[in-house]
């Protein structure tokens, strides 16, 4: 029978940082009515539609336009820079705004898996797209979302997918999408790496408009064999065919497993029981369900460190900020702050996707989660801090823990709490950044 | 390049040497490091190394220029500088503007820059390029840096390969060890945030899951640093935003860097290898503003490091390599999209550094499928410093190679 525990449990990994109100709402109606509501939320999400994705325009220069002199480059550059700033912004906006925990959850994830930075795209247009194509495919068929990322612009860019022609294959495109995004190292030969390669050249991105276009000119419609199957494979059938190996069901239930719930060697049972749920309609949401109702489940909590974008939305949410109401320059230090931390959004460090674990617990990062949280508590919503007043020594701390959604403190920090004073926005800060707040 | 660990590699690149870490090697305050001094393990005369990584993609170009090559500028018309713009090295290459003080260095012998650098099969994309650079291993991936391998041999001590950087390089990950990670401090604590607060906060408490305890064990190291260094400014109050987290008041990061690690080679301490980083350096070739500002950043705080050095025992042991992950493309008007990417300059200075030139400047109008001839492999300078430097048997550490640069150490 699952307990509250359980339930504040499942919160914290489903979500990018539930509230105390969420998850009193998550004890009321149970864990399995709780779990439902979360993968399958009827209705539209309030929170998204008052945060609507900006318009990004057109690049305003796209590399490699000949004949611009500097200071007109240089202006391009300046305002590419500012639309990465405002998609930044809005990202943050969107994943405190949000009442779909696991939509953000799941988008996010989906941006670590096909990682894909926008220091090389260079176009806030293009990952906006992607990012569409994570929230309307990433939940569905994983099939859908497969195809539409090996024609998705900012991925084909970001694995030199446009450079990839028929004279002059690229194998980089074809290597990453076996390696890291579908089947894991061991369960393909160079060989196929390079038959792949040929499968998906002749691709060509029109930096202007933003498309993706099959040049025929290009394409090497010729005979390969990827993986034991034999033809005139193009990036469709490629894609079919990687969908079809029985090693992929159990990777991609393992890359699941590995973020939401445990970075240990997945039991082999509980691999069996995700992969078999996985593989009848290839269905993600299907997959996040044995993930979140396998026995093995509970027992993993408290084993993953919190990855920065979780630790500052969980703390927007919880102390009721939302980052388009601050003053500008502290709205600015957030994004700014995740990058200190180690996690710039849209930008991860390469196609492997985010660091975990104890990456994340460096002396710097404890620093700079202390400068944050002490801001941000700052900034608290006064019913929060309102919660935080005139209890009693005790009754505060005991307050804290419930607003950060955590089951408790240990010894060692209820001290520390119960000797910072009454002054909440103290007590805030610290608990943002105490151990226990770090883990999830 | 072969598949076996590129995953494994990818995914400890990006922890950093995990199991490691979690076996408690990262965490280092400055205080450990400087415990070492007086040790009797190290070899008298023993060299220190000091590696400073260029993140981001230099161009090497218009680092280190041919101003005297009519394709230099004929390649790159937007971005060239004009010959009269160099600080003339001799009659064929030049240093970028920015870069005085090792143009001042290269005058009296103690810079040495290693042209044509390259590693096989130049066709990786650039984000891999630099894990190719550090971890040595461009045929097969590998999860270890080449300089947490000598670690492995020299005693897995993780206060002997010290960075000071955010996060370990892949470069001092090991098999069995990883460099130790020490943070440059002078950011600033919240006002109110007492020293006790933070030691209570890192004491550890029974049975708390392994990664919580991590977290706590944080916060003590963070004591230790805050005690270490120099006065921190009057604490920004809380409420406003905190300062730059990328600035150190106004000094740079590599300055700050470097200054510490002088304050550890002047000390004594026992670490033989320091890993040092400057990022930044733009992903597009025409930002050739933005590179000045960054190798003018690098020269100062480079020259200042090396003058330093001059004036102790120690310090004139202590040898200087910098590298990039040299990335960029010329700019060509529609010739061939060559990519010569892969082949870089490489600096060595200090007191050990028999300057000069050394390796081939690649032809600029020989496009021959991409593959740029005589080039020095970038394992031949690792094992000039491997043996002249750490004294230590290059083949070990880099899989039986046997090139070595000749010349370049003392």
């Amino acid at each position: 029978m699952a307990t509250a525990t359980d339930v504040r449990h499942l919160l914290r990994r489903a979500t990018l940082g539930p509230t105390a109100a969420e998850v009193d709402a998550a004890v009321t109606a149970g864990y399995d009515a709780a779990l439902a509501a979360l993968l399958t939320p009827a209705g539209t999400d309030p929170g998204a539609t008052a945060t609507p994705v900006p318009v990004s325009g057109p690049d305003p220069r796209p590399a490699g336009t000949p004949g611009i002199d500097r200071a007109a480059a240089q202006a391009a550059r300046a305002a590419a820079r500012e639309q990465v700033r405002t998609i930044t912004a809005w990202w943050l906006e969107r994943m405190v705004a949000a009442r779909y925990g696991w939509v953000e959850a799941l988008t996010f994830f989906w941006h670590g898996h096909f990682a894909t930075s926008v220091q090389k795209v260079r176009s806030a247009a293009l990952m906006l797209g992607q990012q569409r194509t994570f929230r309307d495919l990433g939940h569905g068929d994983f099939g859908a979302l497969l195809g539409a990322m090996l024609r998705d612009p900012a991925l084909v860019l970001w694995l030199d997918g446009q450079r990839n022609t028929r004279t002059a294959p690229n194998e980089n495109l074809a290597r990453e999408v076996m390696e890291l995004f579908t089947l894991g190292i061991g369960h393909y030969s160079e060989a196929d790496v390079r038959a792949a390669a040929r499968a998906l050249t002749g691709w060509r991105l029109d930096r202007g408009t933003g498309g993706l276009t099959l040049d025929p000119a290009r394409h090497d419609s010729g005979t390969k064999t990827i993986l034991g199957r034999t033809g005139d494979i193009d990036t469709a059938g490629f894609a079919a065919i990687l969908l079809a190996q029985p090693a992929h069901a159990e990777f991609l239930a393992a890359r699941m497993w590995y973020r939401f719930a445990s970075r240990d060697p997945v039991p082999p049972d509980t691999l069996a029981r995700l992969a078999g749920a996985y593989r009848p309609a290839r269905d993600v949401t299907a997959l996040a369900r044995a993930v979140f109702t396998d026995p093995a489940f509970p027992g993993t909590a408290r084993g993953l460190v919190k990855a920065p974008v979780q630790w500052l939305v969980g703390a927007l949410r919880q102390l009721g900020v939302r980052p388009s109401a601050l003053p500008v320059p502290v709205a600015r230090a957030l994004p700014a702050g995740l990058t200190a931390l180690g996690q710039t959004l849209f930008a991860p460090p390469s196609v492997g996707g985010w660091p975990a674990g104890t990456a994340w617990l460096t002396t710097s990062a404890t620093q700079q989660r202390l400068r944050l949280g002490t801001l941000l508590a700052g900034h608290a919503d006064p019913a929060v801090t309102a919660a935080l007043s005139g209890t009693g020594t005790a009754g505060r701390v005991d307050a804290l823990a419930r607003l950060l959604v955590l089951d408790g403190f240990t010894d060692r920090t209820r001290g520390v709490l119960e000797r910072a004073g009454c002054d909440p926005a103290r007590l805030l800060a610290l608990g943002l950044a105490s151990p226990e707040y770090a883990v999830c | 390049m072969d598949t076996v660990t590129r995953r494994r590699f990818l995914r400890r690149a990006g922890v950093a040497g995990a199991a490691a870490l979690a076996a408690g090697a990262g965490g280092y305050a400055l205080s450990d490091i400087l415990a070492t001094a007086g040790r009797h393990d190290t070899p008298a005369g023993a060299g220190s190394l000091v590696l400073v990584t260029l993140y981001g993609g230099n161009d090497g170009l218009n680092t280190v220029i041919p101003y005297a090559d009519s394709a230099y500028h004929a390649a790159r018309p937007d971005l060239a500088y004009r010959p009269e713009e160099v600080l003339r090295l001799d009659d064929a290459i030049g240093l970028n503007p920015g870069m005085k003080g090792f143009a001042a260095l290269y005058a009296q012998g103690r810079l040495a820059i290693v042209s044509g650098v390259e590693y096989p099969k130049p066709d990786h994309s650039h984000f891999r390029s630099m894990d190719i650079w550090q971890s040595a291993s461009p045929a097969a991936p590998v999860h270890t840096g080449w300089l947490g391998r000598w670690l492995d041999g020299a005693g897995a001590d993780p206060r002997l390969a010290v960075s000071f950087e955010p996060v370990l390089p892949v470069v001092l990950a090991g098999e069995r060890t990883a460099g130790a990670v020490v943070p440059v401090g002078g950011d600033v604590l919240p006002r109110g945030t007492a020293t006790a607060t933070l030691s209570a906060l890192g004491a550890p408490s029974a049975g708390e899951p392994p990664l919580q305890a991590r977290a706590a064990r944080c916060f003590a190291d963070l004591v230790s640093v805050d005690a270490m260094l120099d006065a921190v400014p009057p604490a920004a109050a809380a409420g406003s935003p905190p300062a730059d987290p990328t600035g150190t008041g106004g000094r740079s990061a590599l300055a700050a860097q470097l200054d510490l690690v002088a304050r550890c080679v002047e000390a004594g301490v026992a670490t033989r290898a320091y890993s040092v980083s400057l990022g930044g350096f733009d992903t597009h070739a025409d930002e050739r503003d933005a590179q000045q500002r960054l190798l003018t950043e690098l020269d100062t705080a480079v020259s200042a490091f090396v003058r330093r050095m001059a004036g102790s025992d120690r310090g004139r042991r202590v040898t200087v390599l910098i590298y990039s992950e040299f990335g960029r493309r010329v700019r060509a008007n529609a010739s061939q999209g060559t990519d010569h990417g892969t082949a870089s300059d490489m600096f060595l200075l200090g007191a050990p550094v028999h300057g000069g030139r050394y390796g081939q400047r690649p032809s600029l109008t020989d496009l021959d499928d991409g593959d740029l001839k005589a080039g020095t492999d970038f394992r031949d300078v690792y094992a000039a410093v491997l043996a002249g430097v750490l004294g230590t048997d290059p083949g070990r550490v880099l899989s039986g190679w046997r090139g070595r640069l000749a010349g370049v150490l003392r």
